[in-house]
């Protein structure tokens, strides 16, 4: 990153949808692409008299969240209304937590190019989603329409504290985020199907004469991308000096509140939205027809046994138990558990890690990305793999026929061994055999035998290169180099 | 037999005289000659009951089981969601409002085969004291057509006195069933919150709001309660703990029994007559060997502050869904999304109900917030403290349920305050919890009625039954209808 | 305590409700008196007092995450003031 005259400051808010197969407050499906208003009942729809019931897999998965985050998880909490209106918000207040959310105090660890940064976390709560509003095109174009499948689904909101110093560091955040929570399950964070959303908080510092000078916070939205997060972090920042340079507006100064910007990622701007002539006034208050949550150890153990190993923790474990480097385990972990696991079969399968790591990291992520598929959807179980690298090893195997092999057992199916049968690669190991065809390639190749004779040393590589087309390089190439020596001194 | 209570007409119906069909008839034909002057009812099926009554007849015949209501008539006021059938809470928003589900209580009383007969009039989201601010109709009074039937559940107080019904369910937010029971001369119960759930009761304040019968006398409380009571998993406020056959022990008096007897309770503002009556009520107790005791409820004082506070709060949060935008009433004209909202508003909501909605509004809003409402609720907190006090000392505790008798019609319309202060002895029972009920204790010279307010602690409505009972078996009052 | 019209006017906005110019005059006479009377809460002692949001101490209260029953559309858009298709139509939002 070059220079800049600036610091840049940012703090993101994180909303994931939780996997639950039900709403937050009721038993409507939260599947994702369902038509229009075909998942609703009269507690998600708003209606009059229905009342809200909690979905305690939604708790259960936050608190692993939590949990997964460092955060500390409060021994009571509540719920309390939001209001504000809105049409994708039927009842006009949005079931949420306020002064007393479920957890805080958390953080998140992420790689810099400096090395490990712990990000803080001030607060996870839990909250209801609101509908989807649809701007009609064309036609008359006066009507938004409203749609309230996803009014109610579970949201995870994740406060990160201002200490991300760069848009590389908060796409970084955003990343091992969403590692996480996939590795653990509690979301598909998928930011095309809105499973995971980000606004980011972004001001600079500027130092001048008598220090340093914040400028307005700008709240930028619309962030559809991890690659915009960080698009709009870096335009944002700079909008901000040149506005700074021209108008000295500072954070604090009189007159001057949080102001929210939209990012459009066609023109690459942020637009700072016209100030709505009033702040909102949420008028928080307990609901009413939610009763408190008490949480105690017991409980939080129980969540805490199913974290398993954390992505932190198994970096470090499998650099230092297989020798990998940060490159690689990066690779490696960054595919989620189901890759890593199938990586940690797949060294012990074949007993040796670093083939593996090769083979996982070159040729089967091919195949995965090739096919936009899941380790847990690959044909081949890891010892099949296993039983190929061990295999080219025994019998020699170049790497381009194993990849033949390779690809027929991804493709076709079968063990590594039937494959080489069927596609022809079994060695060419008998002495006499390939003496035989050393021969053959001799006479065929005079001149080159006599330049060698000459002392050209080189010469034995087109007899060598005869010999392995005749063979379809089945042979064994230090097997070849001892024959064709022995015999070019014989001759 | 319209005047006959449901335990006497389900026991004429089990003998085998006469049938629901032609029971279910007879309060038809009340409705149709008495409503006309009450105007208890909003909306009366009669097709639908009588379908359902001739059902119950053609099931008895076979030999069927049948439900604890089996054949009775219950008007059930317009705040309780009916599947299908026009839910309008009094209001012009609601107008047009079918809900696709029954509240409930509702499905409740379908599985007990009571003949659903109509829906009652009530002020607007039950926000009144006099039925007043209903946006349809003018309930008035069976017993003195020029006078109010309280509120807010007035139609269907109003329409047990008047014998159009013999049952009928309320909802009780500051007094909104005790109040008009009071007025009427009927038996008014507002159940421990939790109690019944409110699942399908279309929410003023969810808090206070409870589901809670009214009837003839106490023993058709009871009897109503035993259908409507107990866990439902639909509202988290639901208790779950087991429902009491209130109807066995209810003949059972409560010996030892002490009667708490708030001071507070019979200061200034209590009318003369009302507390002669309500001090008649004592003595009757007392006569039964029940010992009196002198208790106080000092924070008492701020119930009526605390209450249009939280109430009012609330309810701003959860009327704001009546926009315009998924259900309700829309404004014909709008210029834009914000003017559609205030508009359709502005005007399907009644005066009261706009003043309630700015009041709980502008108490929570920033900068008054920790002023009004953290601080009433932290009063809300030593108003149930006053009644944990007392209930170490005493059973139950009696006291007037209304300052007044029924006042005239429009007397109090103009000065919302004076109608607040109306509520003034039972808006603590909502604000704590507590179960409570009115019963009759007499009439003013004028030939009004008088209520008793008798209160429990939370879920002692066995108790408090059977208190009821005890005056209700030494007189007669419960036994007077008005001349219609 | 005093209300002026323009505090009313603040809350009809924040509560979207329109009111009349005489609509709200008198609104904001009513409600100044209602204030006025609770403001007596300030004389009550509340220090170290917990707030009582809820008459019952009642918590934990969940459900299983198992599907139930939706509306179908139609049901669900039955009161629909005005449907679209199978939406709810409002006035064009201006973000």
């Amino acid at each position: 990153m070059a220079d800049l005259p600036y610091r840049i400051v940012i703090g993101l808010e994180v909303h994931v949808q939780l996997l639950t197969q039900t709403k937050l407050f009721c038993g409507c499906s939260t599947r994702f692409g369902q038509p229009p208003n075909s998942a609703t009942c009269p507690v998600c729809l708003g209606l009059p008299g229905a009342l809200p019931v909690m979905n305690r897999r939604a708790f259960d998965l936050a608190v692993k969240a939590a949990l997964a985050l460092n955060c500390r998880i409060a021994s009571f909490t509540k719920w309390d209304r939001k209001n504000y209106y809105y049409p994708d918000l039927p009842k006009n207040y949005q079931i949420s937590q306020y002064d007393l959310p479920f957890s805080s105090d958390g953080h998140l660890d992420i790689q810099t190019p400096e090395g490990t940064k712990r990000i803080g976390i001030i607060r996870a709560h839990l909250e209801e989603d609101a509908g989807k509003l649809l701007h009609e095109e064309g036609g008359s174009g006066k009507d938004s329409l409203v749609d309230l499948n996803r009014t109610g689904t579970p949201l995870l909101e994740i406060v990160s504290q201002p200490e991300l110093s760069a848009p590389e560091e908060a796409k970084a955040y955003l990343e091992e985020l969403r590692l996480l929570l996939k590795a653990l399950e509690i979301s598909d964070c998928e930011m095309q199907e809105g499973s995971l959303r980000c606004d980011a908080n972004v001001n600079i510092h500027v130092p001048h004469a008598d220090g340093v000078a914040a400028t307005p916070i700008v709240e930028v939205k619309n962030l559809n991308s991890f690659r915009a997060v960080e698009r709009a972090i870096k335009f944002e920042a700079n909008r901000q000096y040149g506005q700074f340079q021209s108008d000295g507006k500072k954070l604090g100064d009189r007159g001057v509140s949080k102001a929210t910007a939209g990012w459009d990622d066609v023109r690459g701007v942020t637009v700072v939205q016209r100030r709505k002539e009033e702040a909102s006034d949420y008028r928080y208050f307990p609901d009413p027809d939610l009763v408190p949550i008490e949480v105690d150890s017991a409980w939080i153990a129980e969540v805490r046994a199913l974290l398993g190993e954390l992505p932190a923790a198994q970096r470090t474990r499998l650099q230092s138990q297989y020798a990998l480097s940060a490159y690689d385990t990066e690779v490696i972990t960054r595919q989620g558990r189901p890759f890593v696991a199938y990586f940690e079969e797949l060294a012990r399968g074949c007993g040796d890690a670093a083939e593996a790591k090769n083979w996982l990291t070159n040729e089967i992520l091919q195949t995965l990305n090739d096919r936009k598929s899941d380790v847990r959807a690959f044909p081949q179980p890891a010892d099949a793999i296993a039983e190929l690298i061990r295999e080219a090893k025994a019998t020699g195997l170049n790497k381009q026929r194993a990849r033949d092999v390779y690809a027929h057992m991804v493709s076709e199916g079968g063990t590594a061994k039937e494959v080489i049968k069927k596609l022809g690669f079994t060695p060419v190991t008998d002495e006499g055999q390939l003496r035989d065809i050393v021969r053959r390639a001799m006479a065929a190749n005079a001149k080159a035998v006599t330049d060698f004779k000459n002392g050209k040393v080189k010469a034995a590589d087109a007899i060598k290169g005869a010999v392995m087309r005749e063979t379809k390089g089945m042979a064994r190439t230090e097997m070849v180099q001892q024959i064709l020596l022995e015999e070019l001194q014989r001759a | 037999m319209i005047e006959h209570t449901a335990a006497d007409l389900l026991a004429t119906l089990r003998k085998g005289d006469g049938s629901a069909e032609s029971l279910t008839g007879a309060f038809l034909d009340a409705i149709r000659q008495r409503d006309t002057r009450v105007r208890a009812f909003l909306h009366v099926d009669e097709a639908a009951a009588l379908e359902k009554a001739h059902d119950i007849d053609a099931r008895r015949k076979r030999g069927e089981p049948l439900g604890a209501l089996a054949g009775i008539p219950v008007a059930v006021k317009d705040v309780l969601c009916t599947a299908g059938q026009r839910t309008t809470c009094g209001s012009k928003v609601l107008q047009s409002f079918v809900p696709p589900y029954d509240a409930h209580v509702i499905s409740r009383l379908r599985r007990a085969d009571a003949v659903l007969i109509g829906k009652t009039n009530m002020d607007e989201f039950a926000m009144g004291s006099s039925t007043e601010n209903s946006a349809y109709q003018i309930t008035r009074n069976p017993w003195e057509l020029a006078c109010t039937p309280g509120g807010s559940s007035g139609g269907s107080a109003a329409a047990v006195a008047a014998c159009e019904t013999p049952l009928a369910l309320g909802s009780d937010t500051g007094g909104s069933i005790r109040q008009p029971a009071s007025l009427c001369g009927v038996v008014g119960l507002k159940p421990t919150y939790g109690r019944v759930s409110r699942f399908g009761l279309v929410a003023f304040a969810s808090s206070l709001d409870q589901v809670g019968p009214l009837t003839h006398d106490v023993r058709d409380a009871a009897l109503l309660l035993e259908v409507i009571a107990g866990h439902d998993a639909r509202d988290s406020t639901s208790v779950d703990r087991p429902v009491p056959k209130y109807t066995r022990t209810l003949d059972d008096p409560v010996q030892p029994l002490t009667i708490g007897v708030p001071r507070e309770y019979f200061g200034a503002g209590l009318d003369g007559e009302v507390e002669q009556a309500v001090r008649a009520a004592l003595k009757v107790y007392e006569k039964a060997g029940t010992k009196l005791l002198d208790v106080s409820l000092p924070y008492s004082q701020y119930a009526v502050a605390t209450y249009y506070v939280v109430a009012t709060a609330e309810a701003s949060s959860n009327l704001a869904r009546y926009d315009g935008v998924h259900y309700g009433h829309r404004a014909a004209k709008h210029d834009d999304l914000i003017d559609l909202y205030c508009r359709s508003r502005g005007e399907g909501f009644g005066a009261e109900v706009k003043r309630r909605i700015m009041l709980g509004t502008y108490v929570l809003s920033s900068g008054y917030k920790d002023a009004y409402y953290v601080k009433s609720l932290q009063v809300r907190r030593l108003i149930k403290d006053d009644f944990d006090r007392a209930f170490a000392q005493c059973d139950v505790i009696a006291g007037p349920v209304s300052p007044t008798a029924a006042f005239r019609l429009g007397d109090r319309s103009d000065d919302p305050l004076a109608m607040y202060l109306s509520d003034i002895y039972t808006i603590s029972a909502n604000l704590s919890g507590i179960a409570g009920i009115s019963i009759p204790c007499g009439f003013t010279k004028g030939g009004l009625p008088i209520g008793l307010q008798l209160q429990a602690p939370p879920f002692e409505e066995e108790k408090l039954l059977r208190v009821a009972r005890m005056h209700e078996r030494a007189t007669d009052w419960h036994t007077r209808r008005p001349k219609l | 305590m005093s209300l002026t019209v323009d505090d009313t006017r603040w809350v009809a906005h924040l509560a979207r409700l329109q009111l009349a110019d005489a609509e709200l005059a008198t609104m904001t006479r009513q409600l100044g008196a209602i204030l006025d009377y609770v403001t007596q809460l300030q004389q009550a002692r509340t220090d170290n007092v917990e707030p009582l949001a809820h008459p019952l101490p009642i918590h934990n209260v969940f459900r299983d995450d198992s599907p139930a029953p939706s509306l179908s559309v139609d049901a669900a858009l039955a009161n629909a003031p005005q449907r679209r298709d199978n939406f709810f139509a409002v006035p064009a939002v201006l973000d």
